[in-house]
């Protein structure tokens, strides 16, 4: 009995609140709170003072030489007097791998979410996640070395068959698959049952040998290249692609995962297969999430500097033709890089300020970006959500 | 850019170890790719001698020059003379630079052993770098279109290059590519069978071939008696005369050590 009442006793007074212990936990939620505060503020005066400071040495320029040459031009000679600071050649350059490695590393890192998050056994892909995540720990400069020395001289030794190998690889399942979709669509209104199989047969076979002719003819055609130079776009955009897919898979299979066990289950239950279900209900339900993916990896391609630096081959020029990719290119990042030593304040004034106006536009290009995935991604989840 | 980074790593661990007193017990070198490997030697030779230590980061001429001029260095090692803006800049910072010749390197133009051209003036290379000349059977080699690579604007080998073969005024293409040192000039004409680069002497070896200018081939001796003419002066800056241990460092050229590990790198002795 005595026992009893001495842990009532106890029990009450762990839940009494004295006036002092109030006190001290509303000084200790304060003081939280205004940390928590501080750090998030710290962060967002961080990059508005970025934006300052690159503004703040970039408009000089534009008050110097105005915005057309800046443009318009591609000659690019900043150490002569005076110097012409042409930069269109390097604005394309950056878009061209960006876009090149986008081309690569998108559909391969959709697609591997998609397996990784849908298709593998869950025992395979505990171990898959963390191995792709690591090419995001590789040092860029390894991946520059790796683009210099071993892809650079490969690219001009073998470089037709590789160019057809990689055709052959990418295309022919994409080939395969638009063939008996684009079958399926054609004769899908087509009445007559016996008919209809016997169209289908037809276009599978004719639509079948199109695309094998054209998987030679193209192949032949690639396997006839030789790359002068194995520091090019090209190089650059494989490799750079390689360093976007950790991040378009990582957060494009969360994004699928997010997708519940119920939808799927739901759609199933209404007689869809798997394929339907990723397609048709998967994919669209995670689509804000796979395009975030993407506008992340396709940054982390623009603003890479070190690989471009060394394997991109740093020639200011526009290619011949323009979406040649097996010529050597010039990025904003890298121009910044390389010329920053030489570009002091009183060795050339211009030649300062022209490295922060392309910050600048490097700033303003990924901050558009940013601000366009955002609004699609607000825009799909109310799509998604039936307003 | 890694030199970059090095370059911080020293000015950090420099601005650490304190000013005044630093100057005797390490000695910051900084500047040109070229002077490198010389730098290099010296300071572990001047190390295991004196026990004095000396950094050596190599971020192009150019920065070298500016390291001097912001005092984040002690010597600054350039493959070209300063300019008279870089001059002007210095006095304005009340640092006087005077310039100590350690030896002589000639300029080399390298291609892909597999290249037949043997020989190529002067005008020939201009041309091929302005870009009016782009294919190897122009100047009598095989029909592929030829790679230009030259080097970043930091370097002082490529401000040699211009000011020795082309002319300061004249534009390089703009399908001109760039390296940022002399080891990946090397690497990529070693392996681009249609590319031409240049390269300090000291840094040839059997991987590229080189091309005789106005036909004499370059080699110490023919950069030593003068005859091969694209050839200049490797400097060591100091603020003012040297004196102490910087003056014993930029002495070295000097001595039968120093001279033998100039040699022995392939550089030419004055």
């Amino acid at each position: 009995m005595a026992d009893e009442s001495v842990g009532e006793r106890n029990r009450s007074n762990a839940f009494v609140v004295t006036a002092r212990k109030r006190t001290l936990q509303k000084v200790a939620k304060t003081a939280g709170e205004g940390m928590l505060f501080s750090v998030a503020f710290f962060v967002a005066v961080i990059v508005l003072f970025i934006f300052y400071f690159v503004a703040r040495d970039a408009i000089p320029f534009f008050q110097i030489c105005g915005f057309s040459e800046f443009f318009t031009s591609t000659n690019w000679y900043p150490a002569d007097e005076p110097g012409e600071f042409g930069a269109l050649a390097i604005i394309y350059g950056s878009l061209m791998v960006t876009l090149g490695s986008a081309m690569i590393a998108v559909p391969m890192g959709v697609a591997a979410a998609i397996c990784l998050s849908d298709i593998l056994p869950f025992s395979i892909r505990q171990y898959a996640k963390p191995v792709i995540e690591m090419l995001a720990a590789i040092p860029s400069v390894a991946f520059g070395f790796f683009a210099l020395v071993v892809l650079a001289p490969l690219m001009q030794d073998h470089g037709g068959p590789m160019l057809m190998w990689g055709w052959w690889i990418l295309v022919s399942p994409f080939l395969l698959l638009s063939v008996i979709v684009i079958a399926d669509l054609l004769t899908a209104n087509i009445k007559d049952e016996k008919r209809r199989q016997q169209r289908h047969w037809m276009l599978l076979i004719a639509l079948g040998l199109f695309s094998i002719f054209l998987l030679f003819k193209v192949g032949s055609v690639l396997n006839g290249i030789q790359i002068l130079t194995g520091t090019n776009a090209l190089n650059v955009s494989i490799i750079l692609s390689f360093m976007a897919l950790p991040t378009i898979v990582s957060v494009s299979e969360d994004a699928l995962q997010a997708v519940g066990r119920d939808i799927r289950e739901g759609s199933y239950a209404l007689g869809a297969t798997r394929a339907e279900t990723i397609i048709k209900t998967i994919l669209p339900a995670a689509s804000s999430g796979i395009l975030a993916a993407v506008i992340l990896g396709i940054m982390r391609a623009l603003g890479e500097t070190m690989v471009v630096w060394m394997a991109s081959g740093n020639s200011s020029h526009i290619p011949e033709p323009w979406f040649n990719y097996l010529e050597a290119i010039r990025t904003l990042t890298a121009t910044i890089a390389g010329d920053m030593g030489e570009a002091d304040q009183v060795t050339g004034s211009a030649r300062f300020h022209v490295l922060f106006a392309m910050g600048l536009l490097l700033l303003i290009i990924s901050f558009i970006s940013n601000l366009v995935s955002e609004r699609i991604v607000v825009r799909q989840r109310k799509i998604l959500s039936g307003q | 850019m890694i030199n970059k980074l090095l370059q911080l790593v020293f000015l950090l661990a420099f601005s650490v170890t304190g000013t005044a007193d630093a100057a005797v017990k390490t000695i910051v070198l900084d500047g040109s790719t070229t002077v490198g490997p010389v730098a290099k030697s010296f300071a572990t030779y001047f190390t295991k001698k004196y026990g004095i230590r000396v950094t050596v980061s190599e971020s192009g001429s150019g920065n070298g020059a500016k390291s001097l001029i912001n005092g984040s260095c002690t010597i600054a090692a350039m493959s070209r003379a300063m300019k008279d803006a870089e001059i002007a800049a210095a006095r304005k910072k009340g640092v006087n630079p005077v310039a100590h010749v350690i030896a002589l390197d000639g300029l080399a133009m390298v291609v892909h052993p597999a290249n037949p051209v043997r020989s190529l003036s002067k005008a020939q290379i201009s041309s091929i770098y302005h870009g009016t000349i782009t294919n190897w059977k122009d100047v009598g080699g095989a029909n592929a279109r030829i790679v230009v690579i030259q080097r970043e604007s930091n370097s002082g080998t490529q401000d040699s290059f211009k000011e020795l073969v082309t002319g300061k005024s004249m534009q390089i293409t703009g399908g001109a590519e760039t390296q940022s040192s002399n080891g990946a000039v090397k690497t990529r004409v070693s392996t681009t069978p249609s590319a031409i680069g240049f390269l300090g002497l000291g840094f040839v070896d059997s991987s590229v071939k080189l091309i005789a200018v106005n036909g004499v081939l370059p080699s110490v001796k023919t950069v030593k008696n003068g005859s091969y003419s694209v050839s200049r002066p490797l400097y060591l800056y100091t603020n003012g005369q040297p004196s102490g241990p910087v003056k014993q460092f930029i002495d070295l050229p000097n001595t039968v050590e120093g001279k033998a590990i100039i040699s022995e790198l392939g550089f030419v002795n004055r």
